[in-house]
């Protein structure tokens, strides 16, 4: 019962918002799929999930990149060479992602341009780089834990068999960390699908900005959002079943 | 300089904060020689052994093994090479097989093609007589099967040297013998063997010398026959009376 609780909830909503159709000062018939108008609409509002999807899928890709780079260093016993690691981390997870938006997407060209890199940047990539950026902070604090939660006699067993530091991490620490790695990563994910709305700030035809878009023509805020809303609810339900999956095969694993 | 010393420690301190963990250790080892390192715990004697292969870093005095200096550039990685190590939680990979335990290092440290370093593997898996057990993962096998594996894994890289951090003190009482009859004929081979162990009865069967440490100190080295028989000092000999009284 407890696993269809979300979809009762859904569906709840849904009959909700159906019921409410029926008074005059709502009006759901902007999105109404019986209507030619509404049969627009909606295609113009669900027209962002590609983009969403892509710029969240990408942006998390490359944020697990830097945080593994991020986190291995950090974790040495030389303090000099944690230090960067450590400024970093505290750093970007200090700075609210809104003004990191801003300042990327207007600010980083300027600084490119002045150091002799003359490119520019758009809302797309923009929008990728700060949201990776900004979530990488947390996945190589993920990626500490999950490493630091390798016995040390993982590490020494492997030196002494002969292995570099590279090859210890590759063949012995990271296959063993991978399992409480992943669900927390997979978990850092939907939190950057929610994060890519802020992309519509500076243009980005995603979820968000097309149905702004909408509402500033229909003028019809209410049912418009509540469609959003829906949009990522539907999003992230998928992405978390996804996650949840992931985290009972891994636990299978572990217990195997 | 002895030609066949392959282990030399000079004067070796070492400190975890404020407390001295070893004090001008002074220790050499000859080709083939077997040493029995004991001790109450808390006395240096795991901190020494894995000052050896590069595990610990003291803070003065030296270490050279087979003529490397370990505070040679590179030294710690040379040094390895010509030393194996068995611990006393095992340490093998759970998410690998015992043959892929094995052939790991000789595959990706030594290149050696998947077929010989199976080849290896299965050799030495036999000397420690579980061939069968190949294809199992550790979690499987027994704790005495387990240290068989450790010790074969190590024997794969081909080691001048062998250092033992307590073998057998993780192991249920009946599984001891099992691990250190391997031992034995590790030592019968001519192996090189540094064991820190409390099993006094592999002691006076193998050792050439035994060593006692306390408080960081090697307080007393001599023959196995030498130090059962008359203990030199008092402290060894109360640590003696204390482990053999059972």
């Amino acid at each position: 019962m407890k696993r269809f609780f979300k979809i009762w909830m859904l569906l709840g909503a849904c009959l909700f918002l159906a019921a409410c159709s029926g008074d005059g000062t709502w009006g759901w018939y902007v999105i109404d799929p019986s209507t030619a108008q509404g049969q627009t609409n909606i295609r113009f509002l669900v027209g962002g999930f590609w983009a969403t999807i892509q710029l969240s899928l990408i942006a998390t890709a490359l944020s697990m990149t830097i945080g593994l780079l991020v986190a291995l260093p950090g974790m040495s016993s030389n303090r000099w060479i944690r230090l960067p690691s450590r400024v970093y981390i505290e750093f970007v997870r200090a700075i609210p992602l809104l003004p990191m938006l801003f300042w990327v997407f207007y600010g980083l060209p300027v600084v490119m341009r002045s150091l002799g890199f003359p490119i520019t940047i758009d809302a797309f990539w923009g929008a990728i780089i700060t949201l990776a950026i900004s979530d990488s902070a947390f996945t190589a604090e993920i990626y500490r834990s999950g490493i630091q939660s390798i016995p040390k006699g993982q590490t020494e067993a492997a030196r002494t068999v002969g292995l570099t530091y590279s090859q210890t991490m590759r063949y012995v620490v990271l296959p063993q960390a991978i399992r409480r790695i992943l669900p927390p990563l997979a978990n850092q994910f939907i939190y950057i699908v929610k994060m890519s709305a802020f992309a519509s700030v500076i243009g980005m035809q995603e979820l968000t900005r097309r149905a702004n878009e909408l509402v500033v023509t229909e003028y019809r805020p209410l049912e418009i959002y509540s469609l959003l809303i829906l949009e990522y609810l539907v999003l992230v339900l998928i992405i978390s079943f996804f996650v949840r999956w992931l985290e009972r095969k891994m636990g299978a694993d572990e217990s195997r | 300089m002895n030609a066949d010393r392959v282990i030399e420690i000079r004067s070796l301190n070492k400190s975890f904060g404020d407390f001295q963990v070893l004090t001008n250790v002074d220790l050499n080892v000859s080709l083939g020689e077997r040493i029995v390192i004991c001790g109450p715990s808390g006395s240096g004697k795991s901190t020494l052994i894995r000052c050896v292969n590069g595990l610990e870093q003291y803070d003065s005095g030296g270490i050279t093994v087979d003529g490397i200096s370990l505070s040679a550039p590179g030294g710690v990685d040379r040094v390895r090479a010509e030393v194996g190590m068995v611990f006393q939680q095992f340490n093998l990979f759970p998410h690998l097989t015992v043959i892929e335990n094995l052939t790991l290092g000789p595959m990706k440290a030594r290149g050696l093609s998947r077929k010989d370093a199976d080849a290896l593997a299965m050799e030495y898996l036999e000397r420690v007589k579980i061939p069968e057990q190949a294809q199992k993962r550790p979690r499987d096998l027994s704790g005495g099967q387990q240290q068989r594996v450790a010790i074969a894994r190590s024997l794969c890289m081909a080691p001048k040297i062998m250092l033992f951090d307590e073998p057998t003190s993780a192991l249920d009482p009946e599984m001891i013998s099992e691990v250190l009859d391997v031992m034995v004929e590790l030592a019968r081979d001519g192996m090189t063997m540094l064991v820190v162990t409390h099993e006094m009865g592999f002691a006076r069967k193998v050792a050439d010398r035994m060593v006692f440490m306390d408080g960081g100190e090697i307080v007393e080295t001599g023959t196995p026959a030498e130090v059962f028989e008359a203990p030199k000092t008092q402290r060894f000999k109360s640590f003696l009376d204390k482990i053999l009284q059972h």
